[in-house]
């Protein structure tokens, strides 16, 4: 994933170029004091099975946020995803239990519950882009609508309890969380795909280069022929199948959904867009700094739960303190 | 032509409503029910037991209406004992306060124009706003796993335990954990992390006490959604050092799992059940109706579950 075409051309010009460059490794340069000061604080934590399960865990909000990294740099912003995923794991349950004594096939059943996933979520990010290009309502509200709308669904379906999958269908599912290929798990497989193809899409296509335009200045992009209608529902499309992907994957890790579900999502997604160095207005955007930042918030609660040396009261504020810290490194680059 | 007819259907609605009520007023109790929406299992149950309630109350005493009402906020709630009080018009109410401290006043408000109050669960700050007040018993429910583990367990071992949110109901609990294990000094408790009773958050703060302690006895999860989490984490990092799971509450699926013995972690929880809400305003619907009051304070008593007497705190039909 080369960063640099778009950087350098973003980047203010009188700005001396290693000043800039070293600003972007804002997020890098955070991740790996966390890491020393991880495993200077629990040896267990430099070894390759909490690396595992520490990348494991991000691949839910990596994947969204790449998909969101495309939304807040068109200009946009999308605070449903994590009733979004909440909703997409319960209907896809209920459809795969309604499903088992039709179909003969539980790996039928399983592959049709996860295209369900997908198309669930290009619908609701379609349903957004829609709302927001053709209807004219600012995407801060059309998402804080639907992140009510999609959690309270779920609520509704779930009578306030859980949604269970059949014991026997979660039996073979759950590989696509729990399984590996070459020791490193399958979320940990998908997080990297979808990340470098997110990267090509974002640098290295037309559809990339006019979702920076868009967020850069929409009026030119505009009166420069960019159709900016389709390229940001096509935005929303493209985070709704992130929502998509990241639920198929959170599925069989439980195999239930609750009204608990994805709850937060939405901020630690954005917070992992922002902290990775994409300006909140929109313009400038950095898959790798998104993933970093991603990795980056997990780390910080793994290394609170391997350690007690400060109060469980004050986890909160010890992301708080890394997150606005990690940004004060990368100012100035908006 | 259409305003008309709305009008007209708006007069009728209102005739009707003017002509029924007075005419068995006299002797009814109107009770409110107010408590939380449905946003996670526990008060999932608590909407169901609710529902359940007045649907068998009305049913056996035609002079009693049952009211429910769910907030998904404290200021919600307050709005609605208003509306209870002056548009519906209790007599009778029952309320789970979102909050403790800020429905003080509302409450209070309410009674103080005649209307009977029972508090469920959370106390209010001022028990001069209530007349009865049913609760669970939080500290047995911190106290009779640390009981059970201590006992299975000979007195010794290496223990990990999760807790809820933040809340003086969680500190109760984890207080009355601890106070019985300091007798037993070979009990070792690794680390207490919050998971928020919550399956997700448990599974990871249980992720990272796998790779932290590389022996564990058994783990209290304080709760049956965290004890899903945390055995699947178990599950996941193959480790067979740990022999006891504990959750708590007695949500149906782990009660189940008792039942059919699938789980040989899982042989006891303890009973927190929203079943509370039920009694309550069973209890406060047949006092009233009867003209009586009830006893000032009322603990539902949380007992120890296991495998001989699962089945009476196994309620398939309730969402929890």
């Amino acid at each position: 994933m080369q960063q640099e075409p778009t950087k350098s051309a973003l980047a203010p010009r009188a700005t001396a170029h290693w000043l800039s460059r070293l600003q972007g490794l804002g997020p890098v340069i955070g991740l790996v004091m966390l890491c020393i000061a991880g495993t200077w604080l629990n040896s267990n934590f430099a070894t390759p099975d909490n690396a595992m399960n520490v990348l494991t865990r991000t691949a839910f909000i990596g994947i969204i946020a790449v998909g969101m990294c495309f939304v807040i740099v068109s200009g946009g912003i999308d605070l449903s995803v994590g009733s979004m995923a909440a909703l997409i794991a319960g209907s896809v349950i209920m459809a795969m239990n309604a499903l088992a004594p039709m179909v003969s096939s539980p790996v039928m059943i399983v592959v049709l519950g996860m295209g369900l996933a997908l198309v669930l979520g290009a619908t609701f990010g379609m349903a957004h882009g829609l709302l927001i290009t053709k209807g004219h309502i600012e995407p801060f509200i059309v998402t804080l609508g639907t992140l009510g709308i999609f959690r309270a669904y779920l609520t509704y379906f779930s009578n306030g309890g859980a949604i269970t999958l059949d014991n026997d269908l979660n039996d073979i599912y759950s590989p696509v969380y729990y399984g590996s290929l070459m020791g490193i798990p399958i979320p940990v497989w998908v997080f990297l795909v979808v990340a470098l193809v997110g990267g090509v899409i974002l640098n290295r296509t037309a559809f990339g280069r006019y979702v920076q335009a868009i967020g850069s200045n929409e009026q030119v992009a505009r009166y420069a022929a960019v159709d900016v209608d389709r390229v940001k529902i096509l935005t929303y499309v493209l985070l709704g199948v992130c929502v998509g992907i990241a639920t198929l994957l959170y599925v069989p890790r439980l195999g239930s959904a609750t009204p608990t579900t994805g709850l937060l999502w939405e901020l630690e997604a954005i917070a992992a867009v922002i902290v990775g160095g994409t300006s909140f207005k929109g313009g400038a955007g950095s898959i790798t700094g998104t993933v970093v930042g991603a990795i980056l918030l997990s780390v910080i609660s793994n290394i609170l739960n391997l350690t007690s040396i400060i109060s469980v009261y004050l986890n909160a504020a010890v992301q708080g303190f890394v997150i606005v810290g990690v940004a004060f490194m990368q100012r100035g680059r908006r | 032509m259409k305003t008309i007819t709305r009008r007209f259907a708006l007069t009728a609605v209102a005739l009707a409503a003017l002509v029924s009520v007075p005419s068995f007023a006299a002797e009814k109790v109107v009770l409110g029910v107010a408590i939380p929406a449905a946003t996670h299992g526990f008060t999932g149950g608590i909407v169901f037991w609710a529902n359940q309630a007045k649907k068998e109350l009305e049913k056996a005493h035609p002079d009693l209406q049952v009211i429910v009402k769910t907030a998904s906020g404290a200021p919600e709630q307050a709005n609605q004992l208003q509306d209870l009080q002056t548009v519906n018009k209790i007599n009778a109410l029952v309320i789970f306060p979102f909050e403790s401290a800020s429905l003080t006043k509302p409450v209070a408000q309410v009674k103080s124009k005649g209307v009977y109050v029972t508090v469920v669960d959370r106390g209010l700050t001022d028990t001069s706003a209530q007349d009865a007040y049913i609760s669970g018993d939080n500290t047995a429910f911190g106290k009779i796993p640390a009981e059970y583990l201590a006992k299975t367990m000979g007195g010794k071992g290496n223990l990990v335990a999760l807790r809820g949110i933040a809340t003086t109901l969680d500190n109760e609990r984890m207080d009355a954990f601890n106070s019985v294990l300091k007798g037993y000094p070979n009990m070792k408790l690794l680390d207490a992390k919050y998971a928020n009773w919550n399956r997700d958050d448990a599974f990871k703060v249980m992720q990272d006490y796998l790779t932290r302690f590389k022996q564990i006895d058994a783990v209290w999860a304080a709760d049956d959604d965290m004890a899903v989490g945390v055995l699947k984490a178990i599950d996941q990092a193959k480790r067979n050092d740990i022999k006891i799971v504990f959750g708590g509450a007695g949500a149906k699926g782990m009660i189940k799992t008792l039942i059919d013995g699938k789980d040989p972690r899982i042989q006891a929880n303890v009973s927190y059940s929203p079943k509370f809400i039920y009694d309550a305003i069973k209890l406060t619907a047949e006092a009233r109706l009867k003209g009586e009051k009830l006893p000032a304070t009322y603990i539902i008593p949380s007992v120890l579950i296991t495998k001989a007497n699962a089945a009476q705190f196994y309620f398939p039909d309730s969402p929890f």
